[in-house]
């Protein structure tokens, strides 16, 4: 047993496969747990969106299917999947079917690098601990990136070949967005780097163990107030939610870049929407608010804090959607390059100083 | 045995999609084949043990500088390149022009050839000679570019702001001039 898992890891792939012990299994269902997880998190999150705007407006909701209108994605999902698949005549037939695809697998490989949890042998079942979370990569930070900007392609191509000129305002407007914050967003989290000295979210959220003076956690948010809400900003901005929802500004684009979108290709676009929420969610948890480490509970059922705080930061995504108003597009590109980014930059250089002088 | 096949895949598909680039009409497709080539070359990278230059290399030209051109092809909105515009009476089809650009290509060859000829040689001494660490860390991959290569890496930067201010005053109107 022991000697096995030691192949295994060493040799990952199809060495590791055909020598598969009970950690691997163990390993490739978490795995898969995490995809389902976050096949579910967006339909949860439509069903959580709908429920809160209710709230928030003063009514209820969706409340007729299920108990409390609790089955709500299940019959909007049937209705996409029932509906008929339209491509207009003019559209390319390729990007016109590749662009959701790729906005959607982009949105679920982003995750791969995050951890959710601490490295666990669930409750001595095993001899060596399996990590929660899909891979462990060295320079999982800068994976999460890559993929991140290859995502700013489905929606752009998606624009552009449905041959359609709300489509093609909504595309070029996504792509002037992301582009521009995602600077500010990636020099925030530099931030953060910095201080952990890693580029692996497992070691950025294992050196944000303890508290100061036994009382605070030692979160880097609290040494990085400015990053985190740079981050949260540039996250809103990314995944083209209100009030930066210009992309799809409904009143002025009908609803952009997937205005020509029916049935399932339509629905691949809020699927990654929502997905790509969770893993600017769990991205902020792993960097800035300590990942799965929290008072009271033991470090095994650290996943709970994990999902807590994704939830809470989710929440504060939703509330900020039906708080504020959308904003002009002009003032989006200004608030972008002439506060954000210098802010961003500003907090870096400090950081960067602290560091050097104390030495951390 | 795996590592040889993904190899060859890799660099299959970084030549296949390369020669697509010029090898088709449509220039959204173009662009799209060159990120998918910038792809392949990325995973050759990571084969080599360098986690960091692969990922630098999706962010950098894959993310960012595609998404660039991307925005461009799509502004001009060019469905096609024009095959019938290119008679014989543009500048690019004169006898003294062609004659140039045929040589320059043979040289290429020639010094491809050379290059892999020399490189076959000279190939264990290079996987011998370096330390896999240095291309894999990135504390040492930043140490050793703002110490060893600081002159080079400050040099580059100049040049690029050169270029950038370049493409600001040819961008700006003569009437905005103040």
């Amino acid at each position: 047993m022991h000697a096995s898992s030691r192949v295994a890891r060493e040799a990952p792939g199809l060495r590791g496969a055909l020598t598969m012990d009970l950690r691997t299994l163990v390993q490739l269902g978490i795995i898969g747990l995490t995809f389902f997880m976050l096949i579910n998190a967006s339909a949860v999150l439509v069903l959580a969106e709908r429920k809160i705007m209710g709230f928030m407006q003063q009514r209820f909701g969706p409340y007729l299917v299920g108990p409390h209108g609790m089955l709500q994605p299940l019959a909007d999902i049937i209705k996409l999947l029932m509906k008929e698949e339209l491509r207009p005549k003019g559209a390319d037939k390729w990007l016109f079917t590749l662009a959701p695809i790729l906005s959607v697998t982009a949105a679920f490989a982003a995750f791969a690098t995050v951890p959710w949890g601490a490295e666990t042998t669930l409750f001595g079942l095993l001899d060596e601990p399996v990590r929660l979370g899909v891979a462990d990569v060295n320079v999982g930070v800068l994976v999460i990136f890559a993929i991140t900007s290859m995502g700013v392609y489905g929606i752009v191509l998606a624009g552009w070949s449905s041959n359609s000129k709300y489509s093609l305002f909504g595309g070029l407007r996504a792509s002037a967005q992301m582009i521009s914050y995602e600077l500010s967003y990636a020099t925030a989290l530099a931030a953060v780097i910095l201080l952990s000295g890693s580029l692996s979210l497992r070691e950025v959220v294992d050196s944000q163990a303890g508290t100061w003076f036994g009382v605070i956690p030692s979160w880097y948010v609290f040494l990085q107030p400015v990053g985190f809400i740079i981050y949260m900003i540039a996250g809103v901005a990314e995944t083209n939610r209100a009030p930066f929802d210009f992309p799809e500004a409904e009143q002025e684009l009908v609803a952009g870049y997937n205005t020509e979108y029916s049935s399932v290709r339509f629905a691949l676009f809020p699927q990654a929407e929502y997905i790509n929420m969770t893993t600017m969610s769990a991205v902020a948890t792993d960097l800035y608010l300590g990942g799965w480490h929290g008072p009271f509970l033991p470090a095994e059922y650290g996943w709970i804090w994990f999902l807590l705080k994704v939830g809470a930061i989710l929440f504060t995504y939703i509330w900020v959607r039906w708080t504020l108003p959308r904003y002009r597009y002009d003032q989006l590109m200004q608030f972008g390059w002439k506060w954000l980014f210098p802010a961003a930059v500003i907090n870096l250089v400090v950081t960067a100083a602290l560091v050097l002088y104390f030495n951390v | 045995m795996s590592e040889t096949l993904i190899f060859y895949a890799l660099s299959g598909l970084a030549i296949g999609a390369s020669a697509l680039v010029i090898g088709q009409r449509n220039p959204m497709y173009s662009v799209l084949m060159l990120i998918a080539s910038f792809g392949a070359l990325a995973g050759l990278y990571i084969q080599l043990d360098a986690p960091f230059v692969a990922v630098a290399q999706i962010i950098i030209y894959a993310g960012a500088i595609m998404v660039l051109f991307l925005f461009v092809v799509m502004l001009l909105n060019a469905p096609k390149e024009d095959g019938a515009d290119w008679d014989q009476s543009h500048p690019l089809r004169l006898p003294a022009v062609t004659r140039l650009g045929s040589m320059l290509a043979v040289l290429l060859v020639v010094q491809l050839t050379w290059a892999l000829t020399e490189a076959s040689n000279i190939g264990g001494a290079v996987s011998g000679g370096h330390d896999g660490g240095t291309v894999s860390s990135v504390r040492q991959l930043g140490r050793t570019l703002f110490t060893d290569y600081v002159f080079a890496f400050e040099a580059t930067s100049i040049l690029i702001l050169v270029a950038m201010v370049g493409a600001v005053m040819l961008a700006r109107r003569e009437g905005e001039r103040s």
